[in-house]
């Protein structure tokens, strides 16, 4: 049995990415990281900032998001973000740029606590990355 | 009659308004074909969002405490329009159909005794309601600096009503805006987005159970703001690709009929030189009868 599935992740702009031999998909889901495989049953989520890993045979892509929606049905995962970045295409400059406007954000004193919450999260996946 | 010399300076005039029509309609060609594509780019997007919130809001159980961005206030007493429209004139009809559309809406809202408020993205929509209109505008935005459409600009309409909504300005919110079919036809449309009009697609994917991580409200709640900001951004994506069309069959006719005219003129302009050689003719040839 096969044992793939279709991804495709969009943004505002355009169709970001679209392939139909993915194995397995990791979402930086919002209560928790997310593996998802073929015949998972149908979700909605939520994403928080992280990595998306993308398991496939042609082998294995890394993407950034800062936030965004994922949907898996029958099969097809969509991936809805307004924020998406491949960590290919990530230097250094780029990261420190995006650590430094989180961290002016998450020291703003009228943040809410989801925010917050949101922000720090970003802050640790960056010093990941860096 | 006119002159020679003023019939030459008319041709030389009209020519070169010609030149002018004739690169506009170039230059809104190929933007044309840019915003096109950009607007069928951003399509998946919205369609995807407004299924999963079909799919979303029609699973949800308790219809009392949804949210009121999917529910309504309840009431219906202040209406918010928002009007987009281009910076840039000189596109045929563009504008005034949009303005026309809303017009009518703003009659009945008039006619039903109902507070109407407006906001205005693109400044000639403002100038064209300030007129009549220039107590109900509440804000007015305009996109001049940014070259192209971008999400982020949706955004900050997007925030801008949903900080109105949550203070209570509005009861509903339509937006207003042409809707690209092909370069000839362009239709306006008036859409409201809160609360949001679940009735118009049928829930054909009513029947799936998803699991929702975390609870249902707490997605609704979340996505909603989003999709104002999506439906905004389509809206945006429509229009600019409208206007160009627009724009290009404007420019288009207008090089036509730049052209009729100086045929007209180049007519009128050898006859009336015929006319006065013919004069002189008879004039010399008189002249020399009379010796």
């Amino acid at each position: 049995m096969s044992e793939e599935f279709k991804i495709e992740i969009v943004n505002p702009e355009k169709s970001f990415l679209s392939k139909e031999d993915v194995t397995e998909v990791v979402v930086p889901a919002f209560e928790g990281e997310m593996g998802i495989l073929r015949d998972h049953i149908s979700i909605i989520s939520f994403l928080k900032p992280g990595i998306i890993k993308i398991l496939s045979k042609s082998g294995e892509e890394n993407y950034y998001v800062e936030d965004g929606i994922v949907e898996f049905k029958n099969n097809n995962l969509s991936v809805l973000t307004s924020s998406i970045f491949n960590i290919k295409d990530m230097d250094k400059d780029k990261i420190s740029e995006l650590l430094k406007q989180a961290e002016v954000h998450s020291v703003n004193s009228e943040i809410t606590d989801q925010d917050k919450y949101l922000v720090d999260q970003k802050i640790d996946v960056l010093k990941t990355l860096n | 009659m006119a002159t020679l010399d003023d019939l030459k300076k008319r041709i030389a005039s009209v020519k070169s308004t010609q030149k002018i029509t004739k690169a506009m309609k170039m230059v809104a060609a190929a933007k044309l074909r840019r915003a096109q594509e950009n607007a069928e780019k951003g399509r998946p997007y919205s369609e995807k969002m407004n299924n999963i919130i079909l799919n979303l809001s029609s699973g949800i159980s308790d219809k009392e405490n949804a949210p009121k961005l999917l529910s309504g206030t309840g009431e219906e007493k202040i209406h918010l329009c928002i009007v987009l429209t281009s910076d840039r004139g000189l596109c045929g009809g563009f504008n005034s159909n949009i303005i026309k559309k809303a017009k009518a809406y703003f009659k009945k809202i008039h006619e039903a005794e109902k507070t109407l408020k407006i906001i205005t993205v693109g400044s000639k929509g403002y100038d064209q309601l300030k007129r009549v209109y220039k107590d109900n505008i509440v804000e007015k935005i305009s996109f001049k600096d940014s070259k192209t459409i971008n999400y982020l600009d949706a955004e900050k309409v997007g925030k801008l009503i949903i900080e109105n909504f949550e203070e209570k300005e509005f009861d509903v919110c339509t937006i207003f805006y042409n809707k690209f079919k092909n370069v000839i036809t362009q239709i306006p449309q008036e859409q409201q987005i809160i609360p949001l009009k679940t009735s118009e697609v049928e829930g054909n994917s009513s029947d799936d159970n998803y699991e929702f991580e975390p609870d249902e409200d707490e997605i609704l709640s979340n996505l909603l703001p989003k999709n104002i900001s999506t439906q905004i951004f389509k809206a945006m994506l429509e229009n600019s690709a409208s206007e160009q069309g627009s724009r290009m069959s404007a420019m288009d006719s207008a090089t036509r009929n730049a052209g009729e005219m100086v045929d007209k003129l180049t007519i009128e302009y050898n006859r009336s030189r015929q006319a006065a050689i013919t004069k002189e003719l008879i004039e010399i040839i008189s002249g020399a009868e009379s010796l």
